[in-house]
């Protein structure tokens, strides 16, 4: 994947480019607003990690005239602001998603391959399937081989976001993110319960299983090799 | 109070430009007055002088020398004080009260002022004051009216005398005045000064003085000082903050500097080199959670979050919260119990009402989880009051000694008990600077056993028709 990091912290720029880097992608650097601008028009990116805060050019408006420009490569805002009000406001600007300084860079890394996911087309999905496990969307109806799995609306919820992202890492302050809608860290890992009473569900009486904690970062839902 | 100190006030110069205001507007009438009174007579006495010798010039045109001769001579005989004097080419007086014609050369449109002697009643000789017009006739005849104008002279003296006094005693009062006035306003506006010098050299705790007036200057006393107490218990917050941070923030930094220090002193796997850095990363990711939490609570206590207030469905938010921990109550053996008003808005922060909540649930399911009590929470929420809320979680665990529980509100307080239970100390701090950062406060007593958190929410809720929450 080829990915543009604006961003004009040299040290952070660094650890970013090095990460993305050995984690198999193509990635361009662009150290002020301006030339983050000029680059992200090329349209020759898949993702565009954008600081928000930037010498010559803010984020914010970087990401406003590549949207008024007609634009559409998702973008990924890296900002020190991180009350609810500025992720508001970073996402009305043009933003696809939201990372707020300090992060893990297992977050950022699973943040991007969910945005080129999503951005990639395709037709509105009604049925999800990974491995032997299938979802109906409208009937919301789970089913593993066969077998109908029962969840509470919650589980359902978080199931969804996985299946959805599936072969890809979510992290915890994802799914609180986006099955929860809170956009704080609680003190105790409440996500890794939740986790395991969904894993209780779809993998216990299975012998591949299908939900998988990645160290550190989070998990993954995939389909056994 | 020095001399120039007291010029250079505002109050005494706003005094004297009022002062001087006053005055030219008194000057105004008191000229008005003077044109009246004084310049009245003058003009009177002009008039007068100007008709006699008028009407003497008409009789020498009708009846020729001798008929002017002859009304002079009747005219002065008038007991009133006109003053004639009639004198030929040759200087003899032909008739007339005067008996010499005055030295004084004729100013302004003839007229002349002089001095002239009078017998009194008491036969005694008096000096006058006279004005007089001359007028010169056909045949070198040569005529002097005029009229006595000491009376007059008096008159104007008195009147102008008054008015010099008048205005005189005006400067003098308002002088005074402005000085007293000002002197007033800028020693209790000293107190002010001298208060915030005091306050600037460090003694934080003076206050203005108020002298229970209730004028303007003791509410901007009264106001002043309310800021200084609000600036107060801010810097007390901060500088807690700094202390806090300074204790307990240096020992996981210590921590975790030690582990890797010793994980570099000797040759180790790679496996072990792994551990030891995702062990540090996890402790650094607690210290940030640690901070985040800090900011978060001195955000609330500095009600900067107040931007970011809105209408949030309170019902659904205790609701949720009680969702995302019901797995972990339940995996403790923990029995959660929900008693929550529906259809509950309240304008508040979403994100830190929900985190609030959020931190009772934590606490109470790390406390309930021990080993004394009977294993139960229970979280209520309910409309009270003129359109306030109450939230109230109860554990049935060990429960705050009554002389801990205003402790506990503070900043990384951890009671001996829970020493050992993982947490910062800072839950129920933030807890805290919520409650209060929605016009609240926050009660902990005694369940019986166990703690009961009441968090009680200022009047910001409406209750929502329940047709439109039908769903």
């Amino acid at each position: 994947m080829r990915v543009l990091v604006v961003e004009d912290d040299v040290e952070a720029a660094a650890y970013i480019v090095k990460g993305l880097r050995e984690s198999g992608h193509v990635v361009d650097h662009a150290a002020d607003g301006d030339d983050g601008l000029t680059l992200a028009m090329s349209g020759k990116f898949d993702v565009l990690v954008i600081d928000r805060m930037l010498p010559k050019q803010d984020g914010l408006s970087v990401v406003a005239s590549l949207r008024e420009e007609g634009q559409t490569t998702p973008v990924l805002f890296l900002s020190a602001l991180g009350e609810v009000e500025d992720r508001v406001s970073g996402l009305r600007a043009g933003g696809d998603d939201y990372l707020t300084k300090p992060f893990a860079f297992a977050e950022l890394l699973a943040r991007i391959e969910v945005l080129v996911r999503r951005s990639s087309p395709g037709e509105v999905q009604t049925r999800m399937k990974v491995g032997g496990l299938e979802m109906e969307l409208l009937s919301r109806k789970v089913t593993r081989d066969g077998e109908v799995i029962d969840l509470q609306p919650r589980e359902f919820r978080l199931l969804e976001y996985l299946m959805k992202h599936a072969g890809q890492v979510v992290t915890r302050t994802m799914l609180l993110e986006n099955v929860w809608e809170y956009h704080f860290d609680p003190q105790t890992n409440v996500i890794d319960v939740h986790i395991s009473r969904l894993r209780a569900k779809i993998d216990k009486n299975f012998e591949a299983p299908l939900l998988h904690t990645v160290r550190g970062a989070g998990y993954t839902l995939r389909a056994p090799q | 109070m020095p001399r120039n100190k007291l010029l250079s006030t505002t109050t005494f110069r706003m005094a004297v430009v009022y002062l001087a205001l006053f005055m030219a507007s008194a000057s105004a009438l008191l000229g008005y007055l003077y044109w009246n009174t004084a310049g009245f007579l003058a003009r009177q006495t002009e008039a007068t002088v100007q008709a006699e010798t008028a009407a003497l010039i008409t009789q020498l045109e009708e009846g020729g020398r001798a008929a002017l001769v002859h009304a002079t001579i009747t005219k002065a005989r008038d007991p009133r004080q006109n003053l004639f004097l009639l004198q030929d080419a040759n200087g003899e007086k032909l008739g007339g009260n005067l008996d010499v014609w005055p030295d004084q050369t004729t100013g302004v449109g003839g007229w002349l002022n002089f001095e002239y002697a009078r017998r009194t009643a008491e036969g005694d000789i008096e000096f006058h004051e006279a004005q007089a017009v001359a007028t010169d006739l056909p045949d070198g005849l040569r005529l002097l009216v005029g009229q006595d104008i000491e009376e007059r002279r008096r008159l104007e003296a008195q009147i102008t005398n008054a008015l010099a006094w008048a205005v005189a005693a005006m400067i003098v009062l308002g002088l005074a005045g402005g000085a007293i006035i000002s002197r007033n306003v800028v020693a209790r506006i000293d107190d002010i000064n001298r208060t915030a010098k005091d306050i600037m050299g460090g003694e934080l705790s003076r206050r203005i003085p108020v002298t229970g007036a209730g004028d303007e200057i003791d509410q901007l006393a009264e106001n002043l000082n309310d800021m200084l107490d609000q600036i107060e218990r801010l810097m007390l917050g901060m500088r807690q903050v700094t202390d806090n941070i300074a204790h307990d923030l240096r020992s996981p930094l210590n921590r975790l500097r030690n582990r890797l220090e010793v994980t570099l002193m000797k040759p180790a796997t790679q496996e072990q080199y792994a551990e030891a850095l995702e062990r540090s990363i996890s402790e650094a990711d607690e210290l940030l959670g640690t901070f985040n939490a800090l900011l978060l609570i001195a955000r609330a206590e500095a009600g900067a979050a107040r931007d970011g207030m809105d209408w949030v469905d309170l019902s659904a938010l205790v609701h949720d919260a009680a969702e995302l921990y019901e797995p972990v109550a339940d995996e403790a053996g923990l029995d959660l119990t929900l008693d929550i008003e529906p259809n509950l808005d309240y304008r508040g922060h979403r994100e830190l009402l929900a985190q609030m909540i959020a931190n009772l649930l934590d606490n109470a399911i790390k406390h309930a989880s021990g080993d004394a009590g009977g294993r139960t929470i229970h979280m209520a929420l309910k409309a009270r009051g003129m359109l306030g809320a109450e939230i109230v979680v109860a554990d049935s665990g060990p429960g705050i000694d009554t002389d801990d529980r205003e402790r506990v509100l503070g900043r990384f307080v951890r009671l001996e008990q829970s020493r050992n239970t993982p947490g910062s100390g800072l839950g129920l701090s933030l807890v805290n600077a919520v409650a209060r950062l929605h016009g609240g406060d926050v009660r902990l007593e005694d369940n019986q056993p166990g703690l009961r958190a009441v968090i009680s929410l200022a009047r910001r809720a409406r209750r929502r028709p329940s047709d439109l929450a039908a769903e």
